[in-house]
């Protein structure tokens, strides 16, 4: 649809992404080592799951449309499942690296804590998804031709861009979730998250109709949202404070430096 | 960036839903190829580039269906899209619209002409004086009979194929495609009372960029200079290809020049066609008729030039390119007259040319000669004897025509020749002549150069429910009325050859070889009896001739006659087959002729074809053919001597191109795109203000769950 709708679309999909790796991430190092980490983690889930579907389609029947149907659904539930398991095995790994790193610095304090290590993992997870999902969209949004000759709804560029935006933010905050589950071993937070992922991808099935995805993938996600903020030390209070530019006075109360 | 290979064998499970397809599914919902269309490319000469551009990236154009002349307003003037791409039925390709279209080339992206199977009246894309100024009328000679003024050959011509357009166009075949993008029209673009259509609209793009520009000179400079650049690329070929010839008796191939008491009647015509699209000229009337009646006469003659041989040699020629300023025939006289060909010009005893001769309709056949040449008896006595023997040889024409169902008429005496190879020979040499055809003035053909020149318009009909096979041995009218004239022609050359009278009445045509060649020419080439005359190793070649029928545009020069156009090496390979004999030489004998005492590859050429399976049923299998039939190479002098802005010679050069395609889809209105892009602009900086808030008051936001201990940033 021309250069305009594929900046557009850009922007939209990877704005919130793209802002908060800069201004959170992209200064520290670590951090970013541990994104990329995360986003290679996910990438694994990812061939695991399209080589089992791979398989299972050539061995099925090509030409039953109800059962390529049927393999889609389990290609998607088998998909979020390992993403899921592969986000557990992370979080191992990295309370594993959190103790050698421990060990072989010189401060006495870990370098980085869990929650940012879950925040950054969530983010890692977050991009690659994101970018396995849309750039093959962008990339033919660029040509002058929009959807739409074979009857299909006209917003497809839009409304990938705008799922996409929410399914890289949603695992930003699964991750801050998981991970603060596993640390305090809340399995029923864990089976919350894992449903979630589930709904939301399962929602997409609700395509064309936009509608119909869209708006519970957004609810969904202002949920994860809250309670990711709360899992990550956030408060109604402190929310208050800040709005009401309060802080400061806050900080010195607390004798923490700025 | 992730390859789309990646994204085909992994595909996106855990998001937007994909529907199971083997290839990039985004770009099938968005795009619909165009198959099978024709483009028309870019042609340059000493002076001009003619033919259709295209920008590099294709030319995107709202979809307009034309349905008259006014209708044109539209897209010219009112539509409120621009640009826009229009489609025409044929019978709205006419010149008025072409140069309305190409006033107001700034809002129209393109033409797509929409071809349906029956032929309209009349249509003729080339001009109305075919090769003018390159003949042999001009101000020196015949200056009254240059530039067509006493005779409009052509006189439909519309010269749309000798205009330049910078907008592509294309044309389409009316099947279930041209359907689908007028149906697309109809469902987005149409116009209600007046009011423009609402996006989205249906669109279509067109890619055919052509590299060379300007003119041929130009061109070819450009491809000089490709060694030194970064980018290797030429950027235009040469047109040409290869003459087929061949003789009643041999000639050593390695003698060349003047052959002392040589005095070869030649007889000639000519292989090729254009059209206004590239690749898709038929040519029926305007070249088939006349090389398929040679073709009916060689094969007549062979029987009786060995029982009784003529006094002369007879050399039969058929000349490619000659609808571009006469490729063929200029290069052949070019060569005789440097000494490169096997005869030159002084020993040309008289040369016979086969022109139109397929729209008889049951009258006479016309013999046109060179007024200013027959007038041209000062002093010398040459050429008076060449008088003598241009009387004798319309006497003859006539004498050989009483045993046919027509005469042969000379038109007035003032008329000059039509456009023929015979024009080339005069240019150099005052060789007494005739051009046979079936016009007395203007062309029978209504649509000469085009692409409807084609089997309906020589009136070429089969019974219904037949099978190609059967087809193959049917014999038509046409092919009757050209076989009669396959026979004057014969006799004709016998007896100017100074053949023994009283075999004259034995030489008769074989119309069965005149219906099989009709068939394979104009309906399908890949039939049985074309199969059977072609080498093994090039029974691929005939099934990969996918047009049908076949298409007779010259096409660029190649090097080596292992590589001429595959329908000049099937004549080459007819001319060997009828007028050649059969041998009892092996394949490998057939490939080294030299080391048996009685062969020569120096006087024929050995050709080891597959070989006819006869009606009895027994495979006759392959065998070898010894024939005194060669190629010559048929390509401007000009480009040997370097003088690409000649006006002597033809400098016709084909552009090239990187890939010609077409596709439909929608687009969408300016207004969205640009909401687009303002939404994602909002989003980003909204985005990156609330992370900056967020990020310099973490401190604050997080200090609840924060434990004492663990501190650090």
């Amino acid at each position: 649809m021309t250069a305009a709708v594929f900046f557009g679309c850009t922007f939209i999909a990877f704005g919130p992404a793209i802002s908060l790796f800069l201004f959170t991430i992209a200064r520290d190092p670590l951090r970013v080592i541990f994104l990329i980490a995360g986003a290679f983690f996910w990438l694994c889930s990812l061939l695991l799951s399209s080589l089992v579907w791979f398989i299972t389609v050539q061995i099925s029947n090509k030409d039953s449309s109800s059962q390529q149907k049927g393999l889609l659904i389990f290609g998607v539930v088998l998909s979020v499942l390992l993403q899921e398991t592969f986000r557990f095995g992370y979080y191992k790994l990295l309370k594993k690296a959190n103790e050698g790193l421990l060990m072989l610095s010189s401060e006495e304090t870990m370098p980085i804590s869990i929650q940012q290590l879950a925040y950054v993992s969530g983010l890692g997870f977050g991009f690659m998804s994101g970018a396995f999902s849309v750039v093959n969209i962008l990339a033919d949004s660029v040509g002058p031709g929009t959807i739409g000759i074979h009857g299909d709804s006209q917003h497809y560029f839009l409304s990938s861009a705008f799922m996409t935006m929410a399914i890289i933010l949603l695992h930003m905050f699964w991750g801050v979730v998981f991970f603060d589950a596993c640390e305090k071993q809340l399995w029923w937070s864990l089976a919350v998250v894992v449903s979630s992922h589930l709904l939301v991808s399962c929602l997409t099935f609700q395509n064309p109709q936009y509608v119909g995805s869209l708006v519970p993938t957004y609810i969904i996600m202002f949920l994860m949202g809250l309670w990711a903020f709360v899992c990550a030390g956030g408060s109604l209070r402190n929310l208050k404070f800040c709005l009401t530019c309060k802080d400061k006075d806050f900080l010195l109360a607390h004798h923490r430096p700025r | 960036f992730i390859s789309d290979c990646y994204f085909h064998c992994i595909s996106l499970l855990t998001l937007a839903p994909v529907y199971y397809v083997n290839s990039n599914s985004v770009a099938q919902k968005i795009y619909v190829e165009v198959n099978n269309t024709v483009p028309c490319v870019r042609l340059l000469n000493a002076t001009h580039q003619i033919g259709c551009q295209s920008s590099i990236s294709g030319d995107t154009g709202v979809i307009h269906v034309l349905e008259s002349e006014a209708d044109l307003e539209w897209p010219l003037t009112k539509g409120p899209n621009p640009p826009y791409m229009i489609l025409l039925e044929s019978h709205l390709f006419t010149r008025s619209i072409m140069m309305k279209i190409k006033k107001e080339s700034s809002r129209i992206a393109g033409v797509t002409v929409v071809v349906p199977n029956t032929s309209p009246s009349e249509f003729s894309p080339h001009t109305t004086c075919p090769n003018e100024n390159t003949g042999v009328y001009s101000d020196t000679y015949g200056p009254h009979l240059a530039h067509c003024n006493t005779t409009v050959w052509n006189p439909l011509g519309n010269g749309l194929s000798y205009e330049e357009f910078d907008f592509p166009v294309f044309s389409l075949k009316e099947d279930k495609q041209a359907e689908a993008i007028k149906q697309c029209y109809y469902d987005h673009n149409r116009v209600v009372n007046g009011s423009a259509p609402q996006y989205p609209l249906c669109a279509m793009q067109l890619f055919s960029h052509m590299f060379a520009v300007t003119d041929t000179a130009t061109c070819m400079r450009r491809n000089d200079v490709i060694n030194f650049s970064i980018n290797p690329e030429m950027v235009c070929d040469p047109l040409g290809d290869f003459n087929v010839w061949g003789s009643i008796r041999p000639y050593n191939r390695s003698q060349l020049g003047h052959r002392d008491n040589e005095s070869v009647v030649m007889a000639a015509a000519r292989l090729d066609s254009r059209a206004f699209f590239w690749d898709v000229s038929t040519g029926a009337e305007g070249s088939i008729s006349g090389f398929v009646t040679l073709l009916a006469a060689a094969h007549a003659l062979r029987d009786v030039t060995q029982v009784a041989p003529p006094t002369h040699n007879i050399l039969f020629a058929f000349f490619q390119g000659e609808a571009f300023d006469y490729i063929g025939s200029s290069r052949m006289v070019y060569d005789m007259q440097n000494g490169k060909f096997v005869i030159d010009l002084d020993n040309v005893h008289s040369l016979l040319e086969i022109g139109q001769v397929g729209l008889r309709n049951g009258s006479d056949l016309f013999l046109h000669s060179d007024p200013v040449s027959r007038m041209n008896d000062t002093v010398n006595d040459q050429v008076r004897e060449h008088e003598r023997y241009r009387c004798s040889l319309i006497h003859r024409h006539h004498s050989s025509a009483t045993g046919a169902n027509f005469s042969l008429v000379e038109p007035g005496v003032s008329q000059p020749l039509p456009p023929s190879s015979l024009q080339r020979f005069l240019r150099a040499q005052n060789i007494p002549g005739i051009v046979l055809a079936d016009h007395r003035a203007a062309f029978n053909n209504k649509y000469y150069e085009s692409y409807y020149d084609n089997a309906d318009n020589l009136n070429l009909r089969y019974p219904p429910n037949m099978t190609a096979e059967e087809q193959l041995e049917f014999l038509t009218d046409t092919a009757m009325a050209l076989t009669e004239v396959a026979t004057v022609v014969a006799r004709a050359l016998y007896k100017q050859a100074g053949g023994d009278g009283t075999q004259v009445d034995n030489i008769k045509a074989d119309s069965k070889t005149v219906t099989q060649m009709l068939f394979g020419f104009l309906v399908q080439a890949n039939n049985s009896w074309f199969q059977a005359l072609i080498p093994p190793e090039l029974k691929d070649m005939l099934s990969l001739l996918l047009l049908i029928p076949p298409d007779f545009y010259v096409g660029v020069a190649s090097s080596s006659p292992a590589k001429a156009k595959p329908l000049t090496r099937l004549v080459q390979f007819l001319l060997a087959n009828l007028t050649g004999t059969a041998t009892n030489l092996t394949q490998d004998q057939c490939q080294k002729p030299d080391d048996l005492p009685d062969e020569s590859v120096q006087m024929y050429s050995y050709l080891w074809v597959q070989g006819t399976v006869p009606h009895n049923g027994t495979e006759k299998g392959p065998f070898c053919v010894r024939a005194s039939v060669r190629l010559s190479q048929a390509l401007s002098p000009a480009f040997d001597l370097g003088e690409y802005a000649s006006r002597n010679y033809s400098t016709w050069t084909e552009s090239r191109w990187k890939f010609i395609k077409a596709r439909i889809f929608l687009v969408a209105s300016r207004d969205l795109e640009m909401l687009t892009l303002g939404v994602g602009v909002a989003v980003l900086f909204s985005s990156l203000l609330v992370t900056y808030f967020i990020s310099t008051k973490a401190d604050v936001l997080f200090s609840s769950a924060r434990e004492p201990a663990s501190a650090a940033y």
